[in-house]
């Protein structure tokens, strides 16, 4: 599989697994991820980000600068039969990456789940409201520091007893 | 004794504010910018560059005209725990938002302190009608990232075991559909053909619905003495009864005035949302995982993909009602063409060593107990794998670190993605369709919100 003729100079790997990865600078991502719609990928199957607190020093290709964060989008060509995954750094302490809104609207909801557990900013996302968590939670409960069983699981507020 | 506390307004009012999810809900006109407004009223596809008119929406109402009503998340109609927000013009759906969330338990977060054997017993409970189909996906990664093969046998029982899982999703789907239209009976008959499936899981599996019976490396257990009666005996039945649901169903006046027509999704639409399953085929896109990007031994079976035409309601549930005829079909040619051999690999490491192995081999017991206290090692690396569920697509991507735990489990489920279709769907509908749409799009809310 080739990159699309239009697409910024990424840094490729071929080490995952069928699927053409690629790693994408966070100002060439949009672009990238622009150029593969017009190429036939017609849906965004899959968004999510990673936090790779523990493996700072994980296996990247080179020239790749690995960060904290990590946004994987996993595209789909339904007139090719073809997947191809993108993987951005997104940052280490504010991640942030554009929004794909734009390009696929489907991406609105996976992109409110990864700021909600994740903390990732979507710029030009139309709503990035927390999804699954409560209005009023603190943190991100998937980054890796984000303690768990710390918090006594209760209602909000609850009331007292009556 | 004590005082009883007197319930004032004001306490109705604290109450409220407790349960207020704020700009999570859908907001008055003004108070929501452009974009927002647009996905709100079910605007998807943009011709060209233009940004978003709000001004071009049809139905355009000054705010004092219209009221915001809120429906669930406690509602009999909802399936679950689904809100829905909803914008009305007397009894029209000007802007609907779902609110969702209140079913979160954190499963991909539990995911990554479960081992991989555990995994199998996490993902069963997301999408709680499939679980045959979550545990696929997940293993399937697993074993992309082991590298190793399962044997022919688990493969053709993985498969058999999934069409019967559709059928029994596709059955509680008519069930809850016809519920919702008012066809109770065809409730009680959707849940009765879906007992005689069960009752083979519980034959098969030891539980009737969150099996964790597909797992990394094959199946827990083969298939019990007799399976080939049983399994014809389910084959016959149903498919004879999915006549009796014609009957009942597709030709009667009502509910065709309440299906034919109501709410269409278009194929570019569908496209852009990113909705797959049978509402995306329902826009006539012949999109099926188990043709388009065979896995398990899909492509060595017959049968059709069903599609739609016009993207309504009734093109989802004929959609629906041919699955269940077509998995009959494929659950048919299992049954003739199933191997002999293991049902699951024979790799030490991954799969426990049977029972009586353990009493007499020192290597046997080592494993068995390697395998439940710490799990095997999964190389590093990261996988996506998809498998066509009931609902769509249903992806598991998972990072392994090298350790015996998942780094990170993150599930595509096809429920989540298809819920962002109801906005689109409801917009310029009656209040009365708005519960039909919730009930064609088909969200579980347990794989929404995880």
């Amino acid at each position: 599989m080739e990159l699309p003729a239009d697409a910024p100079a990424v840094i490729t790997a071929d080490a995952l697994r069928a699927d053409l990865g690629c790693f994408p600078t966070r100002e060439q991502y949009h672009d990238l991820v622009a150029a593969f719609k017009a190429d036939g990928f017609e849906v965004c199957a899959d968004l999510c980000a990673v936090d790779y607190l523990e493996h700072a020093e994980r296996a990247v290709p080179e020239g790749v600068t690995p960060t904290r964060f990590e946004v994987v989008v996993n595209l789909l060509s339904m007139s090719r039969r073809e997947r191809v995954r993108i993987r951005v750094q997104a940052g280490d302490v504010e991640p942030e990456v554009d929004s794909l809104f734009d390009l696929y609207p489907g991406s609105e909801a996976m992109e409110r789940e990864a700021f909600d557990l994740l903390g990732v900013i979507f710029r030009g996302h139309p709503d990035l409201t927390r999804i699954l968590m409560p209005e009023d939670w603190e943190g991100h409960p998937l980054r890796k520091d984000y303690g768990t069983g710390r918090v006594p699981v209760q209602f909000k507020e609850a009331p007292g007893p009556r | 004794m004590s005082e009883p506390t007197v319930r004032t307004a004001e306490r109705l009012e604290a109450l409220t504010a407790e349960t207020s999810e704020g700009p999570q809900e859908l907001q008055r006109r003004e108070a929501t910018p452009a974009s927002e407004l647009g996905r709100e009223v079910g605007s998807v596809v943009r011709i060209g560059d233009a940004p978003f008119n709000p001004d071009d929406v049809d139905y355009e109402r000054a705010d004092d005209e219209t009221m915001i009503i809120n429906m669930g998340p406690s509602h009999p109609s909802t399936h679950g725990v689904l809100r829905i927000m909803l914008e009305l013009d007397g009894e029209i759906v000007l802007r609907a938002k779902p609110v969702i969330g209140y079913l979160h338990t954190g499963m991909e977060k539990t995911g990554e302190m479960l081992s991989y054997v555990q995994g199998a017993t996490n993902v069963t409970r997301m999408d709680y009608l499939s679980p045959v189909i979550n545990e696929l996906s997940y293993s399937m990664a697993v074993e992309a990232l082991l590298g190793i093969e399962v044997p022919e046998r688990a493969v053709w029982i993985r498969m058999m075991m999934s069409e019967l899982n559709r059928i029994s999703s596709h059955l509680v789907w008519m069930a809850t559909n016809g519920m919702d239209l008012g066809s109770t009976s065809m409730m009680i008959y959707g849940f009765r053909e879906r007992e005689l499936i069960l009752a083979f899981f519980e034959k098969t599996a030891g539980l009737r619905l969150n099996l964790n019976y597909v797992r990394p490396g094959g199946v827990a257990a083969d298939l019990p003495d007799g399976w080939e009666d049983d399994v014809e005996v389910i084959c016959d039945t149903i498919y004879e009864r999915t006549f009796e649901y014609d009957e009942l169903l597709t030709g009667q006046p009502i509910f065709r005035q309440r299906m034919v027509g109501v709410a269409p999704i278009s194929a570019e639409e569908a496209l852009a949302l990113g909705v797959t399953g049978p509402l995306l085929r329902s826009t006539g896109v012949p999109w099926d995982l188990r043709r388009t990007m065979p896995y398990l031994a899909y492509d060595q079976v017959d049968f059709d993909v069903i599609v739609g035409t016009y993207g309504d309601n009734f093109d989802r549930y004929a959609i629906r009602l041919n699955e269940i005829r077509e998995s009959v079909r494929i659950i048919r040619q299992c049954l003739e063409r199933m191997p002999a051999g293991d049902y699951r690999s024979q790799d030490p490491k991954v799969t426990p060593p049977p029972r009586a192995r353990i009493g007499e081999s020192m290597e046997a017991l080592i494993h068995h107990f390697k395998l439940f206290t710490e799990g095997f090692h999964v190389p590093a690396g990261e996988v996506y794998s998809a498998v066509e569920s009931p609902r769509g697509e249903h992806g598991c991507y998972i990072v392994s670190d090298g350790g015996p735990k998942p780094y990170r489990m993150h599930v595509r489920a096809p429920s989540f993605v298809n819920l962002q279709a109801i906005p689109l769907l409801m917009r310029g509908a009656s209040m009365a369709d708005a519960i039909t749409v919730i009930s064609t799009v088909d969200p579980i809310m347990g794989e929404v919100d995880r």
